[in-house]
């Protein structure tokens, strides 16, 4: 079962310290993968600015290389600053590796009057056309994202290798969020599609364990036929999208991503002030029911970071920390080692039917329960 | 030789070897009790007074001469309207195991003959098609053993419950809320449903014991069982009681019965718990329900509005409709509007090569609350053998198209489908009945594992009994003759089904537990399904294991 942990701290420090932190937690993987996600990122020659994306993903040929940059130029974008990992390409088994990509991008002049929402379907369209693209990719690109403050890492291996093998040690790249996640390869192929977190249109989940619902979620979303449901290449993958539908799509607040995927029981509802639109909710929902066990941690383009368990909390995860520097961890000893100057006490493990939140602020995190009142911007 | 004209023997003779049951009779162990005869539904056997001659020849006094034994003893009748049909009542009364019927297992002649009067065979039962069916040879493969743990069937918390009737797209159920429109009615149900059988075709004391079982299985034992009348209405007193919001009212293309429920609308205490239109029944497709004379008593004469001792042939289509547009519109649409659009609306109709196109026009719909679809193994009381063996389309992959259509439009959430027809035909009703769900069926109609189970219906699809159309039902089961279905005591009915939704709710969280599955019915999980023939499960888009 794969290792995930998170940081959030108001002071942007190293992915590679959430590296060593997630050695505390190495029994649950095996090499088979590593990927990270970082948010609120700090290059050591660069200021990112507001109009900047960032494109991640990996160029295996120097001529895929080449097509990609000439594409990105022909699509209107202007190349602002590359980061250059000190690379040492010994410790890492794949050959087919010719550029880490973080390159950072003015966008296009004419995306100037778009809408946020505009700019971030134009944003996931760009991504999977370099995704998709036949001819610009030809099964030589692969593009993690493509958002404003989002750098992806991914790669197959052990985790600290990695970070070694791209030198992250140096401190030139650092971030306020980091997610990252060990891989325990279970059912499917190590694919680099297949490594965690999970990102569309700045939302981004990683989860543990196996999502036993798999397919018929999988059908019911690629059904919707929304642009970006696609891939699955890991079962987990649902759940970043399950989190996109319920609020880019349906627009609807946090705390019903909760009441989607474990909606509480009828018993549990008869007593909820919104008793009767979550029923409605968990009907029209149904196929968006997980089954787990997953513990599925998130971060949001503000900095907000989530965590959430199946409704049978098989595979517990923690939360905890000080002000200012917070951890969610699916394993104990990482919380501890990724915060280590906190009160354990104050840790939590969410339960069944609770969701936790470090808002950007990270003064506290904050517990909702399903069976308190939420929030409805219905009349509902 | 002795000429032919001196034996009697015409065309239609048969012996009883040429019958499809012989009786095996031991006269060492007859008590001559005559209850044998007194319960065989056909009269197949009879009591009769036999004389043996014993030749006697006294060498010594040069005479020759007779000794008669006189004896009673029990006979077959070798008429084709008389022939043993292998219920096994004679059996089961016998106090002295003496009696007994036993399957002809040569070639037997009674097939050229069931059509004495130029009356084709009708009977009831379902497809003769003994032997394991595809639901059968379906597994279910994906165990959570390491990679995520197995659940515990005895203690985790189970949502086995399914849903019945219309659901909004996500996005329109937001947008309706939002302006206070109408929301479709569902129902959180039980997924396995006492298909229709009618209060016509079941014998009173059957369907007040299933009814009774019913309102236990709800209010004692917390499963949300709900039954569906077949043609013919409901008893006024149902219709009227708290307990029609577990019943499904069927109309079909008779339309028998609904003068009693219309009038009863406005006095009901709460509504049912859907409408079924019936199109189409698998047992027999494109014909319409039949009903004959034998048990058209007083009571089914007074529910239906017809005359007593008649037959009731139902036609095969909706007369008052002339297309599939005006059948969803019209119908659907009326039905709805006579409860209010408060109750779910769905048809019936046999599983067939036109099932997607009524699919696809029942998607389009926006009042219609499901699909059920009936397959070729499908039980029922009365048809004509050559629809019952003959015509039809097998569910599973019926069921699987019609399912994999709604997934590649991305509406299988809002359609709920759900399958009929030889579930449990061997026993196996909960594994058939989750391999279906796991196919894509929402839930799934059981009738004839019902009488098996509930009521000890003696039919099989070897011929045995499968007169549930004559009235004549040994158990009391189908039969409006009150010294038939007082066999039948309505409280053990009653107990056994509770018993049997009891033993459902176990195994299916005996099936849901190992696969990981508790907190949803597992529907559409196809990757937990494998057969062990190839080309089925690249039919069913399942695995193929071996």
């Amino acid at each position: 079962m794969c290792r995930l942990a998170l940081r959030s701290a108001d002071e942007a420090f190293s992915p590679y310290d959430v590296l060593t932190a997630m050695e505390a937690m190495q029994e649950g993987y095996d090499g088979s993968g590593l990927g990270l996600l970082l948010r609120g990122v700090e290059f050591e020659d660069f200021r990112l600015k507001s109009h900047h994306v960032v494109l991640s993903g990996i160029a295996h040929t120097e001529a895929a290389f080449h097509r990609l940059t000439d594409w990105m130029g022909s699509q209107g974008f202007q190349i602002r600053y590359v980061h250059e990992f000190e690379r040492r390409p010994e410790l890492i088994e794949a050959q087919d590796r010719f550029v880490y990509l973080v390159r950072v991008y003015r966008m296009p002049a004419t995306w100037d009057a778009l809408s946020c929402e505009e700019i971030d379907d134009n944003l996931l369209r760009v991504r999977l056309a370099i995704r998709q693209n036949e001819e610009l990719n030809r099964g030589e690109i692969t593009v993690f994202s493509l958002y404003r403050d989002v750098v992806t890492l991914k790669e197959v291996g052990w985790p600290l290798q990695v970070g070694d093998a791209l030198g992250l040690a140096d401190g030139r790249l650092k971030a306020r969020v980091v997610m990252a996640q060990g891989r325990q390869n279970t059912n499917y192929g190590i694919n680099l599609y297949a490594c965690h977190p999970f990102f569309i249109q700045g939302i981004a989940t990683m989860t543990n364990g196996e999502n036993t619902a798999f397919v018929p979620i999988r059908e019911w979303l690629e059904g919707k036929n929304i642009p970006g449901y696609i891939g699955y290449h890991s079962d987990s993958e649902v759940f970043a999208h399950i989190l996109h539908y319920v609020t880019r799509r349906l627009k609807l607040p946090l705390e019903l991503y909760k009441h989607v995927i474990t909606p509480l029981k009828n018993e549990e509802l008869d007593q909820h002030p919104q008793g009767e639109f979550l029923k409605g909710l968990r009907t029209v929902c149904r196929r968006l029911i997980i089954d787990g066990p997953n513990a599925v941690i998130a971060t949001l383009p503000d900095e907000t970071c989530m965590l959430v368990m199946d409704q049978k909390k098989m595979r517990p995860a923690t939360v905890g920390g000080r002000p200012g520097a917070w951890a969610m961890a699916s394993e104990m000893c990482g919380v501890a080692a990724l915060v280590p100057d906190r009160d354990p006490s104050l840790d939590f493990q969410p339960m069944r039917e609770h969701t936790v939140i470090i808002p950007p602020d990270r003064k506290d995190y904050h517990i909702w329960s399903q069976l308190d009142p939420c929030t409805l911007p219905l009349a509902a | 030789m002795v000429s032919a004209r001196s034996l009697y023997s015409t065309p239609g003779s048969l012996t009883y070897h040429d019958l499809p049951w012989v009786i095996t009779h031991r006269e060492d162990r007859c008590t001559l009790c005559g209850q044998c005869t007194s319960v065989c539904p056909t009269g197949a056997i009879h009591l009769t007074y036999r004389r043996q001659r014993m030749p006697k020849l006294d060498v010594l006094q040069k005479k020759r001469g007779n000794e008669y034994r006189h004896f009673v003893g029990i006979r077959q009748h070798t008429s084709i309207e008389k022939r043993c049909i292998g219920c096994g009542m004679c059996a089961m009364v016998c106090p002295n195991e003496a009696i007994g019927p036993h399957p002809n297992n040569n070639e037997h002649r009674s097939n050229f003959h069931l059509n004495t009067a130029g009356e084709a065979y009708k009977r009831g039962g379902r497809r003769n098609a003994p032997g394991k069916t595809v639901l059968d040879r379906i597994s279910f493969g994906r165990i959570s053993m390491l990679t995520d743990p197995a659940l515990d069937a005895g203690r985790h918390e189970f949502n086995i419950n399914t849903i019945l009737g219309r659901v909004l797209s996500p996005e329109e159920y937001l947008r309706r809320k939002m302006s206070g429109e109408w929301i479709p009615p569902t129902r959180e149900i039980f997924p396995f449903v006492i298909g229709s059988m009618s209060f016509g075709a079941l014998s009173p004391n059957m369907w007040l014991g299933l009814l009774q079982g019913v309102a236990y299985c709800n209010e004692v034992l917390g499963i949300p069982v709900v039954m569906a009348t077949g043609e013919g209405g409901c008893p006024p007193w149902v219709l009227r009681s708290p307990y029609l919001k577990y019943i499904i009212l069927q109309i079909a293309s008779g339309y028998f019965g609904w003068d009693e429920i219309i009038r009863a609308i406005p006095e009901m205490q709460c509504d049912p718990a859907a409408i079924e239109i019936k199109y189409g029944q698998g047992a027999k497709p494109g014909d319409g329900g039949l009903l004959m004379w034998f048990k058209v008593s007083q009571l089914i004469a007074r529910l239906r509005g017809v005359p007593e001792g008649v037959d009731l042939p139902s036609p095969p289509v909706h007369q008052t409709l002339y297309s599939i547009e005006e059948s969803v519109m019209k119908m659907i649409q009326t039905m709805s509007m006579a409860f209010g659009f408060r109750v779910p609306v769905y048809p019936k109709i046999s599983a067939s090569t036109s099932a997607k196109a009524v699919l696809n026009n029942l998607v389009r719909n926006p009042y219609a609350g499901g699909l059920l679809i009936d397959g070729i193994d499908g039980g029922t009381g009365a048809a004509y053998n050559i629809s019952m063996d003959t015509t039809g389309h097998p569910i599973a992959s019926n069921l699987r198209d019609c399912y994999l259509d709604l997934v590649r439009q991305g509406r299988q959430n809002e359609i709920p489908l759900f399958a009929a027809g030889g579930i449990g035909k061997n026993g196996n009703i909960t594994q058939n009945g989750m391999a279906l769900i796991m196919l894509g069926a929402s839930g799934v109609h059981i009738g004839k594992y019902i009488m098996q189970a509930t009521a000890g219906c003696l039919g099989n699809e070897m011929g045995r009994c499968n007169v549930c159309n004559l009235g004549i039902c040994p158990k009391g089961i189908t039969s409006q003759n009150e010294k038939l279905f007082r066999r039948l005591d309505p409280d053990q009915v009653a107990e056994r089904v509770a018993e049997t939704f009891m033993t459902i709710r176990t195994e299916i969280k005996k099936i849901m537990a190992p696969l990981g599955r508790s907190q949803s019915l597992p529907i559409g999980m196809s990757d937990a399904l494998g057969i062990d023939d190839a080309a089925m499960a690249e039919r069913l888009k399942i695995h193929h294991v071996c």
